[in-house]
C-alpha cells in the first residue's frame, strides 16, 4: 500500500474521532444534529475511501448509505421532530463540559493503547482503522451517559454505529451480510426511536429522560 | 428426498413457520382464531426442532445444527410452544379489561413470532455476523413488547431496555469484527472467516491478544443481554412492566440464547491455547450476578420484579458452571439451564395470572392465595420451591451437582456460591410466605386460567428430579462434552 493511500484513511479516520469531540460539547440540540450530520459525512468519505483502495465496490454501498441516510435523512427528520414537538432545545448534562472532554480524551489514549498493542501482527491500516473506530464507540457511549436528553441520547448512540461502520469497513474482505446488517440496523433502530418518541409523546409533554424518572420500580 | 434434505427442511421449518406465522398473525383481525393460529404455529415449529435430534443437515455457511444447538432449539420451541399456550388465556383477559386493544394484540403476536424467529435464527447460525443480527432482531421485538402496554412505568422500561441493549450489541458487534480480523490472516478473506464451524478449526493459529480482546467486548455485550451483573440494570423493568408471557420467554429464552452465544464464543478461545482462559472472566461475573441478585431479592415489593432478580440469579449460577467449565460443570450448567428455563416461565404462567385476578403486581396485596385461589397458590409454591432449591425438584438436583463440582475444583468458590445461594433461598421462601399463606387478600374473583402448561413445566421439573432417562443423561453428557 502506497504512503499516500495510507495517509488519507488515516486523515479520515483521525477526523471522525475529532468531530466526536465536537459532538461532546454542544449545549443545543440543533448543533449536535448539525455535527452528527458531518460526522456521518465523515465517515461517508472515510467508507468511499476504504472501498477505493481496498478495490471493494460493494461498500461504496456503504458508502451512500451513510451520505443520504445518516447525513441527510435522520438529521433533517430530528429536526423536524424537535420542531414539531417543541422540544427544549437547550440540552441538559449530568458532568460538565469539562469533564467530559477530559474523559473523552482519557478513553481516546485507552482506545489507542488497547489495540495498538493487541495487533502488533495485523496490517498498518487495519489496526489504526480499529484503534480509531474503538475510539468512536467509546466516545459515542460517553456521550449516551452524560446526557439525558431523549434526542441527544440517539445521537450518541448513532455516532457510535458510526465507529462500528468505521471499524467494519476498515477490516479488509470482510463479507457484505454484515454491512447491510449494519446499516439496516440504523434504520430499525432509527424506526424504533421514532415510535418511542412519538408514544412519549403521546402521554406526556417532554422527552428529556429525566421527567420519566418518577419511577424506580419499588416505589409506587 | 435424500434424508439430508428432509433434515435441511426441518431446519428451514423452524426458520420459515413462525416468519409465515408472523406475517398472518398481522393481518387476520379476530382475536380467538389468531390465539390459535399462534398456538398452531409454535406446535409445528416444535415439531421440526423435535425432528433435528434424529436427521441433521450438513453444516453450511450459513446454519449449524450440532448436539450443542439442537438442545437449546428444543427448549427454545418447548417453552415457546407452552408459553403461546398460557398467551392465548392471559391475552384474551387484558382484551377483556381494556389494558390492550385488538390492535396492539396483532402487534403482539406477529411479534411473538418475530421473536420465535429470531431466537432460533440466533441459535442455527453458523455464521457470527448472521448469529449478532438475529440477537439483535431479537432484543428490537422486545424492546416493542415490552412497551406495549403504553403505560408510562411500560414506556420507561422499554426505553432503558432499548438504550443498554443496543449498547450491549454494539458492543458484541466490535467484538464480531476483532475476531473477524483475526481470523483473515488465517482463513483468508470473506465469507469463510465468519464461519463459526470454519473458526474453530483453525483458531489455533489465530493471533491470540486479538481474541483476547474480542472476548471481552463480546462479555460485555452478549453479557449485557444475559442479564449479569453489573449490566443487568434493564432486566427487571422489562420483567415487570411488559405482558407476562414476554417476562416468560425472556427469563426462559432469550437470556439462553445470548448466553449460547457467549458459549460459542468460549470454545473458539479454547480451541487456541495462547488465548486468555475465558473461564475465570465468566466465573466472576457469574458469582457477582449470584451474589448481587440474592441480595436485591429481600427488597422486592412487585412479585415479577422479583423473580426477575431470580433470573439474574440463576444466569449467574449457570454462567458460573460453565465458566468452570470440565464435563460436570458443564452438565450441570446444562441442565441448571434447561430446569430454570421450564421453572421460571411455569413461575410466571402463575404469576400473569394471579397479578390478573389480584388486579395488581404489589406483593402486599396478594397474600393467602392459597384460600383465595388454591390452584393457582399451590402452582406457585411448587414453583418457588423448585426455583429456590428444596429436594426433590429438578433444580436441587443441578444446583448440587454445580456445588459439588466445584468444591472438588475450587472450595473456596463453592462456598462463596452455596452462600449466595442460601441468601436467595432465605428471600424467597420469606416472600412466599407472606403470599401464599397469611390473612387472604384482594379480589377473590375466580380465575379463568390455563393450568396446562404452568404444570406440565412443573411436572417435567419435578420428573427430573426424582428420575433421569438414562438416555437425557447421555445426551447431556455429550453435549457437556463439546463444551470442553
Amino acid at each position: 500500500m502506497s504512503g499516500i493511500d495510507f495517509d488519507i484513511a488515516h486523515l479520515f479516520a483521525g477526523s471522525l474521532v475529532l468531530v466526536s469531540f465536537l459532538e461532546l460539547y454542544q449545549d443545543r440540540l440543533y448543533a449536535l444534529l448539525n455535527v452528527y450530520a458531518a460526522h456521518a459525512l465523515v465517515l461517508a468519505a472515510s467508507v468511499a475511501w476504504q472501498a477505493f483502495i481496498q478495490d471493494a465496490p460493494h461498500l461504496y454501498v456503504t458508502a451512500v448509505i451513510a451520505l443520504v441516510f445518516k447525513a441527510i435523512v435522520i438529521p433533517v427528520t430530528l429536526h423536524r421532530l424537535i420542531v414539531r414537538l417543541g422540544i427544549h432545545r437547550e440540552i441538559e448534562k449530568v458532568v460538565g463540559v469539562g469533564a467530559a472532554m477530559l474523559a473523552g480524551i482519557g478513553l481516546v489514549a485507552l482506545s489507542m493503547v488497547v489495540m495498538l498493542r493487541v495487533t502488533q501482527t495485523a496490517d498498518p491500516l487495519a489496526r489504526e482503522d480499529l484503534a480509531f473506530a474503538l475510539a468512536v464507540v467509546l466516545l459515542g457511549l460517553l456521550m449516551m451517559v452524560t446526557r439525558r436528553n431523549a434526542v441527544s441520547q440517539v445521537v450518541g448512540f448513532m455516532s457510535l454505529e458510526n465507529g462500528l461502520v468505521l471499524a467494519a469497513t476498515g477490516a479488509k474482505g470482510m463479507p457484505l451480510v454484515v454491512e447491510i446488517s449494519v446499516a439496516f440496523s440504523i434504520l430499525i433502530a432509527f424506526i424504533v426511536i421514532g415510535i418511542f418518541l412519538f408514544r412519549i409523546r403521546e402521554r406526556f409533554d417532554t422527552i428529556d429522560v429525566q421527567a420519566l424518572d418518577r419511577f424506580r420500580g419499588e416505589r409506587r | 428426498m435424500t434424508p439430508d434434505e428432509t433434515a435441511f427442511n426441518a431446519l428451514m421449518g423452524v426458520l420459515v413457520i413462525p416468519a409465515v406465522a408472523a406475517v398472518l398473525l398481522a393481518v387476520l383481525p379476530n382475536y380467538r382464531a389468531t390465539a390459535r393460529l399462534n398456538v398452531a404455529a409454535t406446535t409445528l415449529t416444535l415439531l421440526c426442532a423435535l425432528s433435528l435430534f434424529f436427521a441433521k443437515p450438513a453444516p453450511g455457511v450459513y446454519f449449524l445444527v450440532d448436539d450443542l444447538n439442537n438442545t437449546f432449539i428444543v427448549l427454545t420451541t418447548f417453552v415457546g410452544w407452552t408459553t403461546s399456550m398460557f398467551s392465548a388465556s392471559y391475552i384474551g383477559h387484558e382484551l377483556d379489561i381494556g389494558r390492550l386493544t385488538p390492535r396492539s394484540v396483532r402487534f403482539y403476536h406477529a411479534m411473538y413470532q418475530v421473536l420465535m424467529f429470531a431466537m432460533n435464527l440466533a441459535l442455527i447460525a453458523n455464521n457470527i455476523g448472521l448469529m449478532w443480527v438475529a440477537i439483535e432482531i431479537a432484543t428490537l421485538t422486545t424492546v416493542m413488547m415490552v412497551g406495549i402496554y403504553r403505560t408510562h412505568e411500560a414506556l420507561e422500561a422499554a426505553w432503558k431496555y432499548f438504550i443498554l441493549g443496543s449498547v450491549g450489541i454494539a458492543l458484541a458487534l466490535f467484538g464480531t469484527i476483532l475476531v473477524y480480523m483475526a481470523a483473515r490472516p488465517v482463513v483468508g478473506e470473506g465469507l469463510n472467516a465468519m464461519v463459526w464451524s470454519v473458526l474453530v478449526t483453525r483458531a489455533g493459529s489465530f493471533d491470540p491478544a486479538l481474541l483476547d480482546v474480542a472476548f471481552v467486548f463480546l462479555l460485555l455485550g452478549y453479557g449485557t443481554k444475559v442479564g449479569l451483573a453489573p449490566l443487568h440494570a434493564w432486566l427487571p423493568d422489562a420483567h415487570a412492566e411488559g405482558p407476562t408471557p414476554i417476562s416468560a420467554v425472556l427469563s426462559g429464552l432469550l437470556l439462553n440464547v445470548a448466553l449460547y452465544a457467549l458459549l460459542r464464543f468460549k470454545m473458539l478461545l479454547a480451541a487456541n491455547a495462547a488465548a486468555l482462559a475465558p473461564g475465570p472472566l465468566m466465573v466472576a461475573l457469574g458469582l457477582l450476578s449470584l451474589l448481587f441478585a440474592a441480595f436485591m431479592l429481600y427488597r422486592r415489593r412487585d412479585i415479577k420484579r422479583m423473580f426477575a432478580y431470580s433470573s439474574i440469579e440463576h444466569m449467574g449460577i449457570i454462567t458460573f458452571a460453565f465458566g468452570m467449565g470440565g464435563p460436570l460443570a458443564n452438565f450441570a450448567g446444562l441442565l441448571h439451564m434447561t430446569m430454570h428455563s421450564l421453572t421460571k416461565s411455569a413461575i410466571f404462567f402463575a404469576v400473569g395470572h394471579v397479578a390478573q385476578v389480584k388486579g395488581t403486581q404489589r406483593i402486599s396485596d396478594m397474600s393467602g392465595l392459597t384460600v383465595t385461589h388454591p390452584l393457582l397458590g399451590w402452582g406457585l409454591i411448587l414453583g418457588v420451591i423448585a426455583i429456590a432449591g428444596l429436594p426433590p425438584l429438578g433444580i436441587f438436583m443441578s444446583e448440587f451437582l454445580v456445588v459439588s463440582s466445584t468444591f472438588a475444583r475450587a472450595p473456596l468458590l463453592a462456598l462463596i456460591l452455596v452462600f449466595g445461594i442460601l441468601v436467595a433461598f432465605g428471600a424467597l421462601l420469606l416472600r412466599l410466605n407472606s403470599i401464599a399463606f397469611g390473612e387472604p387478600r384482594g379480589p377473590v374473583g375466580k380465575a379463568q386460567a390455563s393450568y396446562v402448561p404452568m404444570f406440565t413445566h412443573l411436572a417435567l421439573v419435578l420428573v427430573a428430579g426424582i428420575y433421569m432417562p438414562r438416555a437425557v443423561v447421555t445426551w447431556f453428557q455429550n453435549v457437556a462434552g463439546l463444551l470442553g
